[in-house]
């Protein structure tokens, strides 16, 4: 059990070197192994939900090795992080299943490339050491960079290379500050880094340096637009990966490093924060409604969705970061059943223009019930899971700012309205078009990759707990640490202004 | 002469008596071809065996009356030059045979150049600095040209030659002017005068520091002394520009750490800022350059410019852990310019070379194993994470934030962001173009310099690979004492 987070971390790995092995023309073995991997890694990685211990906020199935000099081996949860790990192994089949068909040439790469990033997104999740952090971090570009630009669209060499180079100029400056930080605290250990109390004017620049990095992996307005082309390009199962999981990196990054470790600044620049999110909220949506392109659509109400999420994570209180995780998670599962949705009319009909659609109700009613789950959830609907993160995350950005609360309440009316045109467009009206008039209703693979999202959003929408429980205990704790901190750094503030 | 000297010089003695030996054997052979082949093996071995000399030696001696010095510093760049040109001899056979080119003269043109770069590692003097630039020059001059009959080659060694000639003329002026003014040759009196307080605004001591560095910017290709570097890579043949790329810059990047670190410390301030300088137009220059080449040999060209800024950076650093990171970037510098040259090399189509970056089209459709291992090397280069060119930077930008050199630092990824753009547009033309017709079987022994580089690069990240590494460079830049 104690070495239960490298196993989860690397068992993708080993399941990529077997598929190395295999002659290039056994497609259907590479799947079937890819598949057993993603599986088997889901279900070990239930047994570190099932061990876990929601009564402290340290770190557990902690393990430590000597790796390069002062640098460490180190792998730990806590209850941040846990949830993340599970999202990421429980979306990895549902990958896997949607690039079943939709996916024939150079099936033995593809899913290498998938599982090599699974590894390298575990890792992220699990390293508690900076360094290793970043590897894990930065690593995940190369896999992705060669999803979106061998199995992509039109347009997938532009694409793919801002998405690289806009990541990776972000990440180079978090880099250089977690050098810096090295050099103060003398160690890259993230848990005497949490303990570590940094000075004021450095956590300011070290705050900037890692918010370039998280703020383009989030994304932020205005560093967003790669998300968009990414998307828009990418395979279904790669969108399906950017928006559940890569983005997350961002918050999770937001609620490790920037948020506990630099405390004084996040409170300084918080407002900072929440008027980017408030653009980022107002000024997507809008942009949303206008698109002409369903995944350019959804890939815009990800970027509002995450406004809410770094909105939440910056009041730095219970509720607000409690609820910007379940954003999170209930984003990583909306938004990826959404894609998916528009992966299995793509297969059948090769565009993803709105204007190509209209009246599939009357063809494939299951999908339309499908989808229309999926649609409310992105509203923010009570009783779906998108409802619970954006009401913790508005209420407690109305404690802290009454005005952005308003603001931001906006765009849950704008991502109403975007959703549901969306929805009408697509699904209801008459079905005139000669194309769409032999389309099959969901096969039994997509319902089975359909049926657990559509049971989850549910769930979690009437019955939070299971999630929030994991939550508590970590967040309360950051939390108090944030606090004390506002309270020393005032405390050490008032001599000097009395002198 | 007690034999105790005979011990210290012991690789350099080997590798000469080798260099003469097997030009006896090649002059009094009959045949052209089996003979430049046997001596290569030959030379292959003679190598090998100076690096086991070296791996032999310990402790720390001086001979010579100061001039040569021999200890852990510089055994660990020894025994990378020494294993640097052994690999690129490997590398000669197949491409050599084919140019009718696999003649003695060129493995023994290698031995005395690594001759002259063994004794350039272990110079603490300006005399034995410049004896062993000049041998190791002259042969280089000569191997850049060895495609007598081929106008580039020609002028690529012409090139080398009269820019050559001028960096070390200028090292040699600036080397005459530190004598004039400190009253010696040798490191540590220079270091013992410099120090004096009269001395930091000695305007003979900054003009002889400035030729010197500039005639060693030449060798070590920084910008702006970087001009024949594309022309020379691309006109020379391939084999010969692997062995510039790799084993050449170890040596004077060697005579660069110690000359600065151990003859003048007292006036760090004044070769600080020319270092950092030249960091920061290397890594610029070499970035922005390289963005429109097509000349896949060019590219690298352009490349190891940049790379020789990001080893400056640990230099500017001015400690003991920045000389540690620039001998962990050097390592990995080598091997994965090796390999991307021995890529290179295994670009043939129909028994001829082809050079240009467009001929490795769609090559991940036609050979994966090869796509794979060049798309390794060029993210490495990169410095994209967990492979081992993320590491290079690592170890050289933690030591540049330590002595607060941020805008260095900051102007350093940025520009690494710009180059990794460069080193994707190959990936892209391999994995997400259409193949173009594919290459010849790779030849055996190219494809083990190709995989044995790829392999190091991925490894890197495993604590028996990159410690060892690490801890060996660690334990070498110990010796030198930082100036401050």
């Amino acid at each position: 059990m104690s070495n239960i987070l490298s196993v989860v971390t690397f068992l993708p790995l080993v399941g990529a070197l077997l598929i190395a092995t295999l002659n290039a023309e056994a497609k259907g073995n590479a799947r079937w192994i890819a598949l057993w991997t993603t599986l088997v890694t889901f279900a070990v990685s239930l047994l570190i939900w099932i061990n876990f211990d929601t009564n402290t906020a340290s770190f557990q199935f902690v393990e430590e090795h000597a790796w390069l000099g002062p640098l460490k081996y180190k792998m730990g949860v806590d209850g941040i992080s846990m949830l993340f790990v599970i999202l990421t192994t429980f979306l990895m089949p549902l990958c896997i299943l949607a690039s079943w068909v939709s996916v024939q040439d150079r099936v033995k790469e593809y899913m290498i490339a998938f599982l090599v990033l699974e590894t390298l997104m575990l890792g992220v999740f699990c390293a508690l050491d900076m360094v290793l952090f970043y590897l894990f971090f930065e690593g995940g570009l190369i896999p992705m960079f060669i999803i979106i630009g061998v199995w992509g669209g039109k347009r997938r060499v532009y694409a793919s290379f801002k998405f690289f180079l806009y990541t990776l100029l972000g990440s180079v400056l978090m880099l250089l500050a977690m050098m810096a930080m090295y050099w103060h605290a003398g160690t890259t250990d993230i848990p005497t880094l949490l303990q570590t109390k940094f000075p004021p004017d450095m956590q300011w620049w070290l705050w900037i340096a890692f918010f370039a990095s998280f703020a383009v992996k989030m994304p932020m307005w205005p560093v967003h637009t790669w998300l968009p082309d990414a998307h828009v390009e990418a395979p279904t199962a790669g969108s399906v990966i950017l928006a559940g999981i890569l983005l997350k990196m961002g918050g999770y990054g937001f609620l490790r490093f920037s948020l506990p470790m630099f405390p004084n600044a996040s409170a300084e620049l918080a407002s900072f924060v929440f008027t980017l999110s408030i653009v980022a909220i107002i000024y997507t949506s809008l942009v949303a409604l206008v698109q002409e392109d369903i995944k350019k659509l959804i890939a815009y109400s990800s970027v509002a969705h995450m406004g809410y999420v770094t909105m939440g994570i910056f009041t730095a209180s219970q509720q607000g970061i409690d609820g910007a995780i379940f954003q999170m998670l209930s984003h990583g599962i909306v938004s990826s059943a959404l894609f998916l949705c528009v992966g299995v009319i793509y297969d059948r009909t090769h565009t993803r223009e709105i204007a190509a659609y209209g009246g599939l109700v009357e063809r494939m009613p299951k999908y339309a019930v499908a989808f229309m789950v999926f649609t409310m959830a992105n509203v923010g609907l009570p009783g779906t899971s998108g409802f619970v993160g954006e009401f913790l995350t508005l209420l407690s950005a109305f404690k802290a700012n009454t005005w952005v609360a308003i603001l931001a309440t906006t765009g849950v009316i704008l991502s109403a309205a975007y959703a549901l045109y969306l929805y009408r467009r697509v699904i209801f009206g008459v079905l005139e078009k000669a194309s769409l008039k032999k389309l099959l209703d969901l096969s039994p693979r997509e319902i089975a990759i359909l049926a657990p999202l559509v049971l989850l959003t549910i769930f979690y929408g009437v019955y939070p707990a299971p999630v929030l429980d994991v939550t508590a205990t970590s967040v309360k704790n950051l939390v108090q640490n944030y606090q004390s901190a506002q309270g020393t750094a005032a405390a050490s503030a008032a001599p000097q202004g009395t002198q | 002469m007690d034999s105790s000297v005979l011990y210290v010089i012991l690789p350099e003695l080997i590798l000469a008596l080798g260099a003469i030996s097997l030009l006896m054997i090649g002059v009094f052979s009959p045949n052209g071809e089996t003979s430049g082949r046997n001596v290569t093996w030959l030379a292959i071995a003679v190598l090998v065996a100076a690096a086991v000399a070296v791996f032999e030696g310990s402790g720390s001696s001086t001979i010579f009356g100061g001039a040569f010095v021999s200890d852990s510093f510089t055994r660990f760049l020894k025994i990378v030059i020494l294993i640097g040109a052994a690999l690129t001899l490997l590398m000669t056979f197949d491409s050599f045979s084919r140019a009718k080119l696999l003649l003695f003269e060129y493995p023994v043109l290698v031995l005395l150049a690594t001759l002259g770069m063994l004794m350039m590692v272990s110079a603490n003097d300006l005399i034995a600095l410049y004896l062993g630039l000049e041998l190791q020059s002259l042969a280089l001059y000569v191997v850049a040209a060895f495609k007598r009959d081929d106008v580039k080659s020609s002028e690529a060694g012409l090139k080398y030659f009269v820019l050559g000639a001028l960096s070390s003329g200028m090292l040699l002026y600036g080397a005459s002017m530190l004598y004039g003014v400190t009253g010696s040759t040798s490191y540590a009196t220079i270091a013992a005068a410099a120090k004096m307080p009269e001395m930091a605004t000695n305007i003979g001591l900054t003009f002889g520091l400035v030729f010197v560095l500039v005639g060693l910017a030449f060798k070590v290709a920084a910008v702006p002394f970087h001009m024949w570097t594309p022309d020379v890579y691309q006109g020379a043949p391939t084999p010969v520009t692997a062995f510039f790329a790799g084993a050449p810059k170890i040596a004077a990047m060697a005579l660069l750490l110690r000359f600065t670190q151990a003859a003048l410390p007292g006036v760090s301030s004044q070769w600080e800022q020319i270092i950092i300088f030249v960091s920061i137009a290397s890594m610029a220059l070499g970035s922005f350059a390289a963005i429109g080449q097509t000349n896949i040999k060019r590219l690298l060209a352009y490349s190891s410019i940049g790379n020789v800024g990001f080893a400056l950076i640990g230099l500017a650093a001015n400690n003991t852990e920045g000389t540690a990171g620039v001998l962990i970037y050097l390592v990995i510098y080598v091997a994965m310019t090796l390999g991307a040259f021995a890529c290179v090399l295994a670009m043939q189509r129909n028994g001829r070379f082809v050079e240009s970056i467009s001929d490795l089209s769609g090559l991940a459709k036609t050979n994966l194993t090869f796509a794979t291992i060049l798309a390794v090397l060029m993210f490495s280069l990169a410095g994209i994470p967990p492979l081992a060119g993320f590491w290079a930077k690592w170890y050289v930008f933690l030591p540049a934030i330590k002595a607060g050199l941020y805008p260095l630092s900051v102007i350093g990824v940025v520009t690494s962001v710009v180059g990794a753009y460069y080193y994707l547009r190959v990936v892209k033309i391999m994995f997400f173009d259409e193949p173009a017709e594919g290459f010849s079987p790779t030849e055996g022994r190219t494809f083990a310099v190709m995989a044995l580089s790829a392999a190091f690069v991925v490894a890197f990240v495993l604590p028996f690979v990159g410690g060892t590494v690490v801890d060996a460079a660690t334990a070498a830049a110990s010796v030198l004492v930082p100036a401050h």
